[in-house]
């Protein structure tokens, strides 16, 4: 076991090793954290929420909105995972574990949202089961909170084993880890559901009272994970020795274009049922695409999010355009943008607009909330970095060392 | 944006801030950090924790304040009946609440919202309500107005979704919350259908002058910053046998107040002889908040 410690802080020095545009990367984005940690520290930490725009009538805001995008996001690495492993696509099982790194950085992006959006973070412990008063399994963020953690366990578990195994030159036991992959495909349904069951449950809350909450999230997470994902490939194998095939990238467009058209189907199933029956229950649609009484904020973006939607459904669907770089890029960047906008702000603002009594109060989220989210973006983009940096040369085979007897 | 100059030396203040609390931390930080739900804490604890708030309140408030940990009176389950044919929109219900409740002045915090609707218009249609009018003089001939608190729901949403058990119903109806236990997620305040739970956004602020000194631990101590609070009927009046403030200072009697299994109380009368309607019924929330009209115009 010392050798295996020893190792570790051997792969560890890698972090610190790199070149010149790996250092600017880095500072870059510790700049972004300092600035966001500065924030929170001397504003939020000292005066309160106050300093957001969030007020009793729309009382979540751009953090939550954050949180939600990004749980679709950890529940995507899944998506890999399934035809590698299910029906063992080779080209896609080499890349998994970019995959599950990727499920690690979202998750603990989300934990850092929730906690930043918390009044009394110091009494996060309150909501543990045994030493606080955990509300299980009445509360549907109590099991959030659950499936999170597991899902973060689970995949800090299989991607630093294999990483272990692969480090000492040894084939890892399928054994063991299989059962813990099966298992992260439920799971990893299983954290966008429950995520959505958190809404979805609120009866005072027409909006998010929906059935159809559950398989709209899940669709549009296939979407936008998988569609980061294509891009971080692109950048891994270029500044790393790393080899990702481009069948594997190619397949992943190809299942994007699927959940988007299921995505689209039911965003459209959504909206007949809300106008053709027309009832005062829809209002918070209304409000979102057509605005309400004057007010529109979001309106703009709502419509642009559809834009991008339907026209990287169709890149995606086309092998032309998803086979080449240039339109599979765009079409990426454009199904990111597109659900950032559709389960983020959309999915959260209308839930309180107009409020339980009617009141139409627009959000939009102050400086300091945007510098604050900044910097919880930039340390997950660090924490991805740094998780790559330490991963890659076990990865490509450079760090090596001698199995334990 | 923030201008660079003021927020980098925000920023140095807020991380040097951060140093200073860990340093000089006192047993009564590191108390009130540990301090046990309400519920879990035997007398002697729960003793010991009010003369801890006590003193943490009279040092921030220059006052000394009473934190009473009343218990529920058996076979007592408390219920409001409001009469909207009396209703005047006045308000005044809502300001003797801010008085009685110790809510922060500023940021302002109320916890009775009064909605105003056109008559002769669709029927308590709450997205065509007004919770800001401000006439020269009220009642306005056009207008009813229906006033919406906390309406004490025997299955409440909030209670079920909060995640650390800091809010609960009471066993004389009272939903409460636990000022030190809660979190501030806000995920009871998307529950609540009534928009009953207020969010302590900044610091509270009140006067001394201005701060009630009879308190209860459940209900109108002094809050802090990032908790939620709500009515709670006063709690530290009714467990002490009188009316809550706004049934008291109704200049019209809209306001009717008491104890659901005593035949022969008010409410019970009201709900037997009256037409009475509650909000939302659609939802299954059962309020104890029953509106109903005295008599027509």
């Amino acid at each position: 076991m010392p050798s295996f410690i020893k190792n570790f802080f051997v792969a560890l020095r890698q972090i610190f090793i790199g070149t010149r545009s790996y250092y600017l990367w880095v500072g870059f984005l510790l700049l972004l954290i300092f600035t966001g940690a500065g924030t929170y520290f001397s504003q939020q930490a000292t005066r309160g929420l106050i300093i957001t725009a969030m007020r009793d009538q729309v009382s979540w805001g751009f953090y939550i909105s954050n949180f939600t995008f990004l749980v679709g996001v950890a529940a995507a690495a899944v998506l890999l995972v399934v035809p590698a492993y299910v029906y063992n696509f080779k080209p896609i099982k080499e890349i998994v574990l970019f995959g599950e790194l990727m499920a690690i950085t979202a998750i603990c992006m989300c934990l850092m949202f929730v906690t930043i959006d918390m009044g009394h973070p110091e009494r996060a412990w309150h909501i543990l089961p045994f030493i606080g008063m955990m509300n299980f399994p009445s509360s549907l963020l109590a099991w959030d909170v659950v499936v999170l953690n597991g899902y973060l366990a689970i995949n800090a578990f299989v991607a630093f084993y294999v990483l272990y195994k692969l480090s000492t030159g040894k084939e890892y036991s399928m054994s063991l880890i299989l059962p813990l992959i099966i298992l992260s495909i439920p799971w990893a349904v299983s954290i966008h559901t429950v995520t959505a069951f958190l809404y979805n449950g609120l009866a005072a809350r027409p909006f998010w009272n929906a059935s159809i909450l559950a398989p709209r999230f899940l669709a549009s997470a296939f979407c936008s994970g998988p569609a980061l994902m294509i891009v971080l490939f692109q950048i891994i194998r270029k500044v790393s020795d790393a080899e990702i095939d481009d069948r594997a990238i190619f397949k992943i467009a190809e299942l994007i274009a699927y959940a988007m058209g299921i995505n689209l189907f039911l965003l459209g199933a959504e909206m007949f049922k809300e106008f053709y029956s027309g009832t005062a229950h829809t209002a918070p649609i209304e409000y979102l695409y057509f605005g309400l009484h004057g007010k529109s904020a979001l309106v703009p973006w709502m419509w642009f999010a559809t834009v991008l939607n339907i026209s990287a459904f169709f890149l995606f669907l086309l092998p032309k355009t998803r086979q080449n770089f240039t339109t599979l890029n765009m079409a990426c960047v454009f199904v990111i943008t597109g659900i950032y906008i559709e389960k983020g702000m959309g999915l959260v603002v209308p839930g309180f607009v107009p409020d339980t009594l009617g009141e139409i109060y627009e959000y939009t989220p102050t400086n300091q909330e945007i510098l604050i989210a900044i910097g919880v973006w930039a340390t997950g983009a660090l924490i991805y970095t740094l998780l790559l940096k330490f991963a890659l040369p076990i990865y490509t085979g450079k760090l090596r060392f001698a199995s334990e007897a | 944006m923030t201008n660079r100059r003021t927020f980098l030396k925000d920023a140095a203040v807020g991380l040097g801030a951060i140093a200073v609390p860990l340093g000089s931390a006192d047993a009564s930080t590191w108390e009130s950090f540990f301090q046990r739900h309400f519920r879990e804490m035997d007398e002697a604890e729960k003793k010991r924790v009010v003369e801890r708030l006590e003193k943490e309140f009279a040092e921030k408030y220059k006052k000394d304040i009473k934190i009473g940990i009343e218990k529920a009176i058996p076979g007592v389950l408390f219920g409001y009946g409001l009469d909207l044919s009396r209703c005047i929109g006045c308000r005044r219900c809502v300001y003797a609440c801010v008085e009685e409740n110790n809510q922060s002045k500023d940021p302002q915090v109320q916890w009775i919202s009064v909605l105003r609707f056109k008559k002769g218009e669709k029927w308590v249609d709450l997205e065509g309500s007004e919770k800001y009018y401000n006439p020269a003089q009220v009642p306005e001939a056009d207008y009813f107005y229906m006033p919406v608190q906390c309406q004490q729901c025997e299955n409440p949403p909030c209670v079920r979704a909060c995640p650390t058990q800091a809010t609960w119903k009471e066993p004389d109806g009272i939903v409460v919350v636990d000022y030190n236990w809660c979190i501030g997620c806000r995920y009871c305040m998307a529950a609540c259908p009534y928009g009953a739970r207020r969010f302590n956004w900044g610091e509270p602020n009140r006067k001394p002058e201005e701060t009630n000194p009879k308190t209860h631990y459940l209900g109108n101590r002094p809050r802090f910053r990032g908790v939620v609070e709500k009515c709670t009927f006063c709690i530290q009046r009714v467990r002490n046998g009188r009316y809550p403030a706004c049934v008291e200072v109704c200049p019209v009697g809209a306001r009717k107040f008491g104890n659901l299994l005593d035949p022969e109380s008010e409410i019970r009368y009201l709900i037997e002889h009256k037409r009475v309607f509650r909000l939302k019924e659609d939802l299954n929330t059962n309020p104890k908040f029953y509106y109903f009209f005295a008599y027509g115009r």
